[in-house]
């Protein structure tokens, strides 16, 4: 972002950043910096809070006062949290099945109402839909109990980044169907993912895995956040 | 701060970062009567098209109308839900429209533009390629103030 910050003002563009690092806006010196303490992915703060967004901006759009450079902090910090978000998941269905792949399925009318809501998904980077997703935990489930990945020719377009991100993504978006609760704070829905899920445990199991099989450090680093 | 965004902090305090001898520095017209847009590094992109592909240093550009957004960061180490749940938390549209409803800005540009936060540690190529490329479009469409957005 402070790149495109010198960038543009280099073309006519007065610029103001929202950083989420203070440290890389200080060192790089953009023009006009607004500092958020933020859960990251929440530049503006407050999902559905047009009041604390617009706070931010009249923020941000204050520093275009200043006679030169410039980087304030905004006043608030907003924590994320460590604990997952309370969202119940579907019994056990279909014993033949391993337990992540049936808990996809069991959430697909879930997921499917938060589409149908959204107007769209964020699923589809490599897999197709809900059949996509149980076919490629069922993938990573034989992964974790002992079949090398490289033997595995269904790691859909061999991109595990891909298919972690859409498994997380149908979850995710299925989630704001089966919470009752208050909106999420940045990060809990990620802790409830990959800490009781099935789908997140094993896909925290095929990583180990693929570590264990001496895999490419890309290809199982970045199945999850990089502190788990 | 969760550990997640620790441990992200932290790493972006050791990053090495370009640096900028001699930086521009634009004064800038009254807010009141300035266009402006909204420059996000979400890698947002209209839904079913326009993917951002892994190292994707070019941009889309949105259309001022579009909410029908995706967000194709590659990077599994943010919030994803706050998005989810209220596109306006990275990418304020909404507000800028407020905002020049009520007369604080002049007017919302016709376009945005969406970069891929996740780069190379140089960002050689958006600084001298498509970084002036974007800047180049938004001035055309008389641009005069930029909100940067991370992811």
């Amino acid at each position: 972002m402070c790149v495109l910050a010198h960038v543009l003002e280099a073309a006519g563009i007065a610029t103001v950043v929202l950083a989420s690092s203070r440290s890389v806006a200080e060192r790089m010196a953009a023009p006009r910096v607004l500092y958020c303490e933020f859960p990251l992915g929440r530049p503006l703060g407050h999902p559905g809070d047009a009041e604390f967004q617009h706070d931010v901006l009249r923020r941000a759009f204050a520093l275009l006062e200043s006679d030169g450079p410039v980087l304030a902090d905004h006043p608030e910090v907003i924590e994320g949290i460590e604990e997952g978000m309370s969202c119940q998941l579907p019994p056990r269905f279909d014993a033949e099945a391993p337990p992540a792949v049936d808990e996809a399925r069991g959430i697909r009318k879930a997921w499917e109402r938060a589409v149908e809501a959204r107007g769209h998904t964020d699923v589809g980077r490599i897999l197709d839909g809900a059949d996509g997703v149980a076919d490629a935990l069922a993938m990573f489930d034989r992964i974790a109990n002992g079949a090398h990945w490289k033997d595995d020719e269904t790691i859909p377009g061999g991109n595990t980044i891909a298919v972690c991100h859409d498994i997380r993504t149908y979850y995710e978006e299925a989630a704001l169907e089966l919470s009752d609760g208050p909106p999420p704070a940045g990060r809990a829905m990620e802790a409830w993912f990959h800490e009781q899920t099935e789908a997140g445990k094993t896909v925290m199991a095929a990583r180990a895995a693929i570590k264990d099989q001496e895999g490419p450090f890309p290809v199982w680093f970045y199945m999850a956040p990089a502190h788990r | 701060m969760s550990a997640g965004d620790i441990a992200m902090r932290n790493m972006q305090d050791g990053l090495a970062v370009p640096t900028f001898d001699d930086p521009a520095w634009v004064d800038p017209v009254p807010l009141a009567e300035a266009t402006v847009a909204i420059v996000t590094s979400a890698a947002l992109h209209p839904a079913g098209r326009d993917e951002f592909t892994a190292g994707d240093t070019s941009y889309r550009v949105l259309d001022a109308a579009e909410r029908n957004l995706v967000l194709g960061h590659w990077s599994p180490n943010f919030d994803r839900s706050g998005v989810k749940l209220d596109l306006n938390v990275v990418y304020p549209i909404d507000r800028l429209d407020e905002l020049a409803a009520d007369g604080t800005i002049g007017a919302v540009a016709p376009h945005h533009l969406s970069f891929a936060g996740n780069q190379p540690d140089d960002v050689a190529t958006i600084r001298h390629d498509t970084g002036p490329a974007a800047a180049a479009a938004l001035k055309a469409e008389g641009v005069d103030v930029a909100i940067l957005t991370p992811v």
